[in-house]
C-alpha cells in the first residue's frame, strides 16, 4: 500500500453494500480517474466496519476520516474538496449524538473507542479479493511459523495456553479439541470451518468471511497441521452469496501462491480446502448435523459420544470450529499465547464480536474484550436505546440465549457470567429490547423460529417445543389460565433435560429467562389480559374516552354485538366482555373518543354489569 | 422471463394434476435436454452421493425449482433412493418443489428484523399480494418467501425482491415498492 | 471390563456396553420405545428419538438416553429418581399428545407399544393437547399407512432402507410435520415397495399395518353357494400359538386345523402340499438349466433362483429388470395351490371355478399383492382369493369365540393337504434350497440320499454358501435373506461374478417364520430361532421327508399334469416376470450402458 499517498476504504459488507456502497466505489473510482490521481490514490473496497447503522461507509486514510451514509452523488465532493483541497466534507463526518460535534478522526468515535478488534483486525481495512493486501497484513506468516517451527504438538500447546475457546456457543476450549482430534489415529482426518451462522441477527462470521477470509483459510491450514489433516471444508450458508465469492476468490489466490495445495512452504504439509453449502437448516450449526449435512443427509444431530473427533465427517475423525474461532489463531501463534491471555476474564480469554442490533442507536459489528459489561457495549458503543425509550433487556444467544435485564448491566460478559444469568454466549448476537416490546411475545417469536428449525428428530424438541409456543401464542392472546405458567415451567426443564442435540437442550431458554426476569408481564397477561407493551393485538381494547364522547349513540347503532351502552347526550361505554374488537366503533366515531388501548378501566365496567 | 413463466404455467398444470388425484404425484416427463443437463450436474460432482446438497443446489439454480422427476434423475444419478432424496429436498427451507414468482419477494425475519416491525410488513406483503408464506401469484409474478436474517440488521427491517435490498421497509412503503415491478 | 452403578447395585459388562444392556444383566429393565433390535441378525435401530429410556447419570448435565449411552467406568446411574419419572412421563404425553386417541378402533390395540408404555407409565391425563400432524392415509393391496400415528421411531426407515435397501420409506420434512413416507408423499403402490411387510413387522403403533381381509373370508364362508377352501403356509403354525399365549415355537398344526374347520371352511388343506409341487417344478427345472449349463448350452442363464417369495419377486422386478430370465419361472406355492385348486380339485368335487373360494393364511403381506397380480387370474377371477396373514387368523379365531387352546388335533383334508417334510421347512431361511436339494439329488443321481438333513445349509447368517456333492456334480449353493443380502448377490450376478449354481432368496429376516404376517416378535430374535426350530421338528416328524415321495404329488402328475415341466405344468404352475422401473430410470439405464 505504500506508494500511495491516500488510502480510500470503501466498505462493501453486506449492509453497505445492501444500500449501493458498489455504486459509491464505482463513483469515486471514476472521480479518481477523471482527476488523474490514480497514482497517488488508493480505493478499496474492503470488508465490514462494523458501524452498519450508518452505511454506506468511506473510510480515508492516513488521517481516519470517517464518513457515513455516503450516497454515490456525494463522489465528486469528496473527491474534490476532501482529495484535492484536503478539507473535510463535514456534512458527511459523523456526529457524536450526545455533543452533536463532528468527529473528524475515527478512534475518537464512542463506537470504536472501547473496542479492540482482534478477530476484525483487517475487516474495513484491506481488499478482501487482494491476497497481496492480507499477506501485507500478515497473512500466512503464522501458517509459515509453525511450518518450519513448531512441531503440531507445540502449536496446538500454543493453542491450549491461550485459554481460546470456541466462538460458536458453547465454549469448549479449541486447544483441547486440536488435541482430541489429533489423539484418534486415522488415515484421512478433515479440518471442518462451521460459516453455517444460523442465528437470526447474527453476522460476524459473515463479515469476517467477506471481509479477511484469508485468516480463516490459514487458520484451517494450522489446525490441518495440528491435527494430522490433509482436507479442509468450510460448511457456509448458502445465503450468503458475496462470502461464498469472496472465499472461492481467496482459495484460488492461495493456492496460487502455494499457501493452499502441495507442500506448502516447501515443507511435506500438504493441505487443501473446498466449499460445502448449507441449504437453510439452523440445527446444522450443531456438528453433528453440519456433518451429516456435508455428507448430503438430512441434517438431522446425533447423540454425542462418539464426538466428531472420533468419528465425524465420512467416519473420521474431524475437528470443527466456527469462522471467528479460527480467525483468532493466526494471531495468537504471531504474539503469543500469553499476549492472548493477558486479555478477557480469568476463564473466558480474548475478545468476542458481538452483532448489535434491535432498539439500539449503533447497530452494528463490535468486538471488545472478554469481560465488558453490558452497560458498556449498549450505551456506550451502541450508543444506548433508539429514540431516548427506556431499556428493557438485551436478548444475547439467539434461539438458545435468553433475556438479560437492567440488574445484569454491569456484569462483566463471559461464558460462565452469561450462562449464569440464565443466558449464553452463542455466537453473540445481541438484540436490544425497549419499553415497547412484550417479553411474551419475544419469547414467542424464538419459540416460533425453534418450531420451524427444529429436525424433528427427538420428541421433546419436535412436540415440546411446539407445545410451548402453542401456549405462548394462547397466553399472548388473551386465552392463558395459570395452568399454563406451570405447564411453561415444567415443559421447559424436561426439554432442557432430555432433548437430543443443543438445539433442543436450549430452546426453551428464552421461555424460562423470560419467565424468571418478567414474570409480572406474564402474569400481566394471564390474570388482567393485559399486554403493558400493547404489543398483543388480542389484549388491547376499545375504549371510549369520557372527555370526547358527546353521547351520539352512532357507535352505540353499529355495533354488532351491542356491547356499547349509554344514553344520548351521555358517555358510552363499551361491555369488554362482548366486544368483538371489529373496529366498527372507532371507525364511525367523528370525535376520536374511540382508541385502541392496552387497559381498559375495569372497575366501571364491573360496576355495569 | 417468458422461459421463467413457461415453468411456472408447467408446474401449475402439474399442481392441478396432483390436487386431481388426491396428491399423488403424476409424472411430467422431462425433455431429454433437461435430463442431459442434470446429467452433467451429477458428473461433475462424480455422481457421489455425498454431493447431493450441492448437486440439489446447482440443478435448483438451473431450473428455479426441484420438481419430483428432477429429483428422480438425480437419485438415479448418485444411486440413492428417491425417498431420500425427497426427504432431503423437504428437509432444507433453501429447497423448493414450487418455482418462485419472477420477482420473489424475501422478507427478513430475523430478530434485528423482527423487533422493528417486520412482522407488519410481511402481513402487507401478503395482503397486496393475496398470497401466503412459500406461494406464488396465479400470474407467476410474485412470490412471498421468509428469511432468516441476511445480515444487515443495520438496515432492519429489510426486503429483498430479487437481489435488490430495501432496507428500513415500513408497511407503508409495501406499495411502492411492488410497483416498481407491477409495470 | 468396566464396572458401574445402577440403582445402588453393582455391575460389571464389557467395555462399549449400552448402560440400557447392563441395566438388563441386574435385572433393570429401563422402558424404550424407539430402540429396537434383532441382534443374531445385526438389526439395529437406535436413533436416539423418543428419549423415553432416559437416566440420570453422575456427573452429566443432561439425562442420558440409555440406549445409546455407553457404560463406563464408575458411572453411577439412576434410572428411577424424580427428575427421570418427570422427564419420561412428560416426553411420553408429549407422544400422545401428537398421537390419535382412537385406540378403541386402532388395528394394533392391544399390540401397540406405545399403549404398554402408556399403561405402565400410569398416564391418566393429557395436559399437553394441541395441534396434532395429519397426513393422507394410503392403502395398497398389503400395507395400510395411516402416519398420523407415526411417532418417528424410524423403525420402519432403518428396516426398508438398512436391512432391505428397498428405499420405499424415508424421513421427510423437518420438525413438527417430520414423517416416514414415500417420495413425494405418493402412495406405496406407486413406489419401489416390495410389501415384504418388514416395516409392519416393527412399527410400534398402528401407523403401519396390514389391510385386513377377514371380513371377505367370514362372507365368503356366510354364503352357501361357496365352497371354500383353505392352504396354511408352513411357517403359521410354527407361531400362531404365541397369540394364545403358547411358548414361542409351539407347533399348533392340528389345533389351527380343527380351528379353520369349526370356522366353517369345507375343506382344510396345507400350502406345504404345493411347496412339494414347487419343488418338483423347480428342482426339476434346476436340474434342467445346470445339465444345459454344464453341455454347454449358452443360452442357458445360471444361477437359477427360486421365486416362491413374492417380496422377492417384487424387488427384482423394480431394481434389477435386467435380469428377469434368472430368476426359476416356477410360480409361489400359493399360487401353485391355487391353480390346482381351482382345475384338478375343482373337477374333482364338480364345483365350478366361480363357486370355488381359495383362502391363504400366510405368514406374509406381500401375498395379498401376490394374489391380486393379472398373472395370477383366469378371465379375472383369481386363483388365490384372499390371503390372511397369521395375526389376522388369530384375530379371527378369537372373534369367533373358538377356545384355541382347549381344541383337539385335526388332520387337513385329502388330497391337497398331504404334504412331505421338504414342504414344511420352505418355512426357514435355506429351507427351499434343502428341499430342492433333498429332489434333484435323487432324480439326478438315481440313487437314495443317505442323510436328509443338508445342516450346512441352515443357520441365521444373512448370506451362506455351500457346496453340496451330487454324487460328482458339485453345486455352489448360495442362501440370501433379507432383501439387502439378496441385492449383494444380485449385484454379482449382474456383474458376472457370481459362481454359484442356485440361489435361494427369502425377503424377510430369517425367512417366512420372520415374515411380515407374522405375530409381533417386538425385537425378541430368540422368538425367530424358536420357531425355525418347530419347523425342523416337524420336517423330523414327517414319514415322508422328500416332496416326490409325496403320494397325493405323485397322484397329481398322473392323473393330471403328467411329468414336471409338462406343457399342462407350464401353463399351471409357471409365471413370468415385469419389470417396474419408471420410465426415466429406463432411459437413463439405456443412456448409461451405453
Amino acid at each position: 500500500m505504500s506508494q500511495y499517498n491516500t488510502h480510500l476504504l470503501v466498505c462493501a459488507g453486506t449492509g453497505c453494500h445492501s444500500s449501493e456502497s458498489s455504486l459509491v466505489y464505482e463513483m469515486l473510482r471514476d472521480e479518481i480517474m477523471r482527476k488523474g490521481l490514480d497514482k497517488d490514490v488508493q480505493i478499496i473496497r474492503t470488508g465490514c466496519f462494523g458501524f452498519c447503522e450508518k452505511g454506506p461507509i468511506v473510510k480515508i486514510l492516513p488521517d481516519n476520516t470517517f464518513y457515513t451514509q455516503v450516497k454515490p452523488a456525494d463522489a465528486k465532493e469528496i473527491v474534490d474538496e476532501h482529495i484535492i483541497k484536503g478539507r473535510k466534507v463535514t456534512r458527511l463526518l459523523y456526529t457524536d449524538p450526545e455533543t452533536a460535534e463532528h468527529i473528524l478522526d475515527s478512534r475518537h468515535m464512542g463506537f470504536y473507542k472501547k473496542q479492540l478488534r482482534i478477530a476484525l483486525r483487517n475487516c474495513g481495512i484491506i481488499d478482501p479479493e487482494n491476497i497481496d493486501e492480507s499477506i501485507a497484513r500478515d497473512a500466512y506468516q503464522a501458517l509459515g511459523k509453525v511450518l518450519t517451527g513448531l512441531t503440531p504438538q507445540e502449536t496446538t500447546e500454543v493453542i491450549k495456553k491461550s485459554g481460546l475457546r470456541g466462538r460458536g456457543g458453547a465454549g469448549f476450549p479449541t486447544g483441547l479439541k486440536w488435541e482430541f482430534t489429533a489423539r484418534n489415529k486415522a488415515v484421512q482426518k478433515y479440518v471442518v470451518c462451521n460459516a453455517d451462522e444460523g442465528d437470526p441477527g447474527a453476522f460476524m462470521d459473515r463479515s469476517i468471511l467477506e471481509g479477511d477470509p484469508h485468516s480463516v483459510l490459514e487458520a484451517m491450514a494450522i489446525c490441518g497441521y495440528c491435527i494430522g489433516a490433509t482436507k479442509g471444508l468450510i460448511y457456509i450458508r448458502a445465503e450468503y452469496p458475496m462470502a461464498i465469492k469472496r472465499l472461492k476468490i481467496a482459495i484460488a489466490q492461495a493456492r496460487e501462491l502455494g499457501l493452499l495445495g502441495e507442500h506448502i512452504f516447501g515443507t511435506g504439509f500438504c493441505f487443501d480446502i473446498s466449499l460445502k453449502y448449507g441449504a437453510g437448516a439452523f440445527v446444522c450449526g450443531e456438528e453433528t448435523a453440519l456433518i451429516h449435512s456435508m455428507e448430503g443427509k438430512r441434517g438431522e444431530p446425533s447423540s454425542k459420544p462418539p464426538f466428531p473427533a472420533q468419528c465425524g465427517y465420512l467416519g473420521k475423525p474431524t475437528c470443527v470450529n466456527n469462522v471467528e474461532t479460527f480467525a483468532n489463531i493466526p494471531v495468537i501463534i504471531l504474539r503469543g499465547a500469553d499476549w492472548f491471555s493477558g486479555i478477557g476474564t480469568e476463564k473466558s480469554k480474548g475478545t468476542k464480536v458481538f452483532a448489535l442490533a434491535g432498539k439500539i442507536n449503533n447497530v452494528g459489528l463490535i468486538e471488545v474484550p472478554m469481560g465488558t459489561t453490558l452497560r458498556e457495549i449498549i450505551f456506550e458503543i451502541g450508543g444506548g436505546v433508539k429514540n431516548g425509550k427506556k431499556f428493557k433487556a438485551v436478548q444475547t444467544g439467539g434461539p438458545s440465549g435468553g433475556c438479560l435485564t437492567e440488574k445484569h448491566l454491569d456484569t462483566p460478559i463471559d461464558y460462565e457470567s452469561l450462562l449464569a444469568a440464565g443466558s449464553m454466549m452463542g455466537s453473540g448476537g445481541m438484540i436490544v429490547l425497549d419499553e415497547d416490546d412484550c417479553m411474551v411475545s419475544v419469547a414467542k417469536f424464538y419459540l416460533d423460529f425453534i418450531v420451524e428449525e427444529s429436525c424433528g428428530k427427538c420428541a421433546p424438541c419436535r412436540i415440546g417445543n411446539k407445545r410451548l409456543y402453542e401456549t405462548l401464542e394462547r397466553i399472548t392472546a388473551g386465552k392463558g389460565v395459570q395452568e399454563d405458567i406451570e405447564k411453561l415451567k415444567n415443559l421447559g426443564s424436561v426439554i432442557k433435560d432430555t432433548s437430543l442435540c443443543g438445539l433442543g437442550q436450549t430452546a426453551p431458554n428464552p421461555v424460562l429467562s423470560t419467565l424468571g426476569n418478567f414474570m409480572e408481564e406474564y402474569m400481566e397477561h394471564v390474570h388482567d389480559k393485559k399486554c403493558r407493551s400493547g404489543q398483543c393485538r388480542n389484549l388491547l381494547y376499545y375504549v371510549i374516552s369520557e372527555e370526547n364522547c358527546i353521547g351520539c349513540m352512532a357507535c352505540k347503532r353499529v355495533c354488532p354485538t351491542h356491547a356499547i351502552s349509554g344514553e344520548k347526550r351521555e358517555v358510552h361505554q363499551i361491555n369488554q366482555d362482548i366486544c368483538i374488537k371489529c373496529g366498527a366503533c372507532m371507525e364511525k366515531c367523528q370525535f376520536d373518543a374511540i382508541s385502541l388501548q392496552n387497559d381498559y378501566p375495569r372497575v366501571t365496567v364491573m360496576a355495569n354489569c | 422471463m417468458s422461459q421463467k413463466l413457461s415453468i411456472a404455467a408447467e408446474v401449475f398444470a402439474y399442481m392441478e394434476d396432483l390436487a386431481g388425484t388426491d396428491g399423488i404425484a403424476v409424472k411430467v416427463n422431462l425433455s431429454k435436454e433437461k435430463i442431459e443437463k442434470i446429467n452433467q450436474v451429477c458428473n461433475a460432482y462424480h455422481n457421489d452421493p455425498g454431493e447431493l446438497i450441492n448437486v440439489l443446489h446447482e440443478t435448483q439454480h438451473e431450473f428455479g425449482y426441484l420438481p419430483a422427476e428432477v429429483q428422480d434423475v438425480i437419485a438415479h444419478n448418485l444411486h440413492l433412493s428417491v425417498a431420500h432424496v425427497y426427504g432431503v429436498v423437504t428437509f432444507y427451507s433453501f429447497f423448493s418443489m414450487i418455482p418462485k414468482g419472477e420477482h420473489p419477494v424475501s422478507i427478513c425475519t430475523g430478530t434485528a428484523c423482527y423487533v422493528r416491525g417486520a412482522e407488519m410488513v410481511l402481513e402487507e406483503f401478503k395482503k397486496e399480494l393475496h398470497v401466503k408464506v412459500g406461494e406464488t401469484t396465479p400470474d407467476g409474478r410474485f412470490s412471498i418467501n421468509c428469511l432468516r436474517c441476511v445480515g444487515a440488521c443495520g438496515l432492519a427491517p429489510v426486503v429483498l425482491v430479487g437481489e435488490k435490498v430495501y432496507g428500513r421497509v415500513s408497511p407503508d412503503g409495501v406499495k411502492a415498492i411492488l410497483e416498481e415491478y407491477r409495470k | 471390563m468396566i464396572e458401574l452403578t445402577i440403582d445402588k447395585k453393582k455391575v460389571r459388562v464389557e467395555q462399549g456396553t449400552t448402560i440400557l444392556k447392563a441395566a438388563q444383566q441386574v435385572g433393570i429393565e429401563i422402558p424404550t420405545l424407539c430402540h429396537f433390535e434383532l441382534c443374531d441378525m445385526g438389526i439395529e435401530n437406535r436413533p436416539g428419538g423418543c428419549r423415553v429410556c432416559v437416566v440420570e447419570v453422575e456427573g452429566r448435565r443432561n439425562l442420558a438416553p440409555s440406549c445409546i449411552t455407553e457404560a463406563e467406568d464408575g458411572m453411577v446411574v439412576k434410572t428411577h429418581n424424580i427428575r427421570v419419572l418427570n422427564a419420561r412421563t412428560t416426553v411420553l404425553k408429549l407422544i400422545i399428545s401428537d398421537h390419535p386417541f382412537n385406540c378403541l378402533v386402532c388395528a394394533k390395540s392391544g399390540h401397540c407399544e406405545l399403549q404398554s408404555l402408556a399403561t405402565q407409565f400410569g398416564i391418566r391425563s393429557l395436559p399437553y393437547e394441541g395441534e396434532q400432524s395429519h397426513y393422507r392415509k394410503d392403502t395398497s393391496p398389503s400395507i395400510i399407512r395411516d402416519v398420523d400415528k407415526c411417532i418417528m421411531c424410524r423403525r420402519c426407515e432403518m428396516m426398508c432402507n438398512e436391512v432391505q435397501t428397498v428405499g420405499a420409506l424415508a424421513a421427510v420434512n423437518r420438525g413438527f410435520m417430520s414423517v416416514v413416507a414415500p417420495a413425494f408423499e405418493m402412495n406405496l403402490v406407486d413406489s419401489p415397495c416390495t410389501y415384504c411387510g418388514q416395516c409392519v413387522s416393527v412399527c410400534p403403533t398402528g401407523a403401519l399395518t396390514e389391510v385386513d381381509h377377514t371380513n371377505d373370508i367370514i362372507r365368503a364362508l356366510s354364503d352357501p353357494a361357496k365352497t371354500v377352501v383353505v392352504q396354511t403356509a408352513p411357517a403359521v403354525r410354527a407361531a400362531l400359538g404365541e397369540e394364545f399365549g403358547l411358548d414361542p415355537g409351539t407347533l399348533v398344526t392340528g389345533k389351527m386345523v380343527a380351528a379353520l374347520r369349526e370356522m366353517g371352511f369345507d375343506y382344510v388343506f396345507d400350502t406345504d402340499f404345493s411347496a412339494d409341487l414347487t419343488i418338483m417344478e423347480e428342482g426339476t427345472e434346476l436340474l434342467q438349466r445346470i445339465r444345459g449349463h454344464l453341455a454347454g448350452d449358452s443360452s442357458v442363464r445360471l444361477p437359477i433362483l427360486t421365486s416362491c417369495c413374492p417380496g422377492w419377486v417384487n424387488f427384482f422386478e423394480h431394481n434389477f429388470p435386467d435380469l428377469l430370465d434368472v430368476p426359476s419361472t416356477a410360480k409361489s406355492p400359493q399360487q401353485m395351490f391355487g391353480a390346482i385348486a381351482k382345475s384338478w380339485f375343482a373337477g374333482k368335487i364338480g364345483v365350478n371355478r366361480k363357486d370355488l373360494i381359495v383362502v391363504s393364511i400366510m405368514p406374509c403381506l406381500a401375498k395379498k399383492y401376490e394374489c391380486q397380480r393379472d398373472e395370477f387370474k383366469t378371465d379375472g377371477s383369481p386363483d388365490v382369493d384372499f390371503s390372511i396373514s397369521t395375526r389376522e387368523l388369530a384375530a379371527f379365531i378369537k372373534q369367533a369365540n373358538i377356545d384355541f387352546l382347549n381344541l383337539p388335533d385335526e388332520d387337513f383334508d385329502d388330497p391337497l393337504g398331504e404334504s412331505s417334510g421338504a414342504g414344511v421347512i420352505f418355512g426357514n431361511t435355506g429351507g427351499v434350497i434343502e428341499a430342492a436339494c433333498r429332489t434333484a439329488y435323487e432324480l439326478h443321481t438315481g440313487k437314495a440320499l443317505k442323510k436328509v438333513d443338508f445342516h450346512e445349509l441352515r443357520g441365521v447368517e444373512g448370506i451362506r454358501s455351500a457346496v453340496i456333492d451330487f454324487d460328482g456334480l458339485k453345486l455352489n449353493i448360495g442362501i440370501a435373506h433379507g432383501l439387502g443380502n439378496a441385492r449383494k448377490l444380485l449385484d454379482e450376478v449382474r456383474a458376472g461374478t457370481s459362481h454359484y449354481h442356485a440361489i435361494e432368496i427369502m425377503a424377510c429376516p430369517g425367512g417366512c417364520i420372520g415374515g411380515g404376517g407374522q405375530p409381533y416378535h417386538h425385537g425378541h430374535s430368540e422368538i425367530l430361532a424358536k420357531r425355525a426350530a418347530a419347523i425342523y421338528a416337524e420336517d423330523e416328524r414327517k414319514p415322508i421327508r422328500k416332496s416326490h415321495e409325496n403320494p397325493s404329488i405323485i397322484r397329481l402328475y398322473d392323473e393330471f399334469l403328467g411329468h414336471p415341466g409338462s406343457q399342462k405344468s407350464h401353463s399351471l404352475l409357471h409365471t413370468e416376470y415385469f419389470p417396474k422401473s419408471n420410465e426415466v430410470s429406463i432411459y437413463l439405464n439405456g443412456h448409461n450402458g451405453k
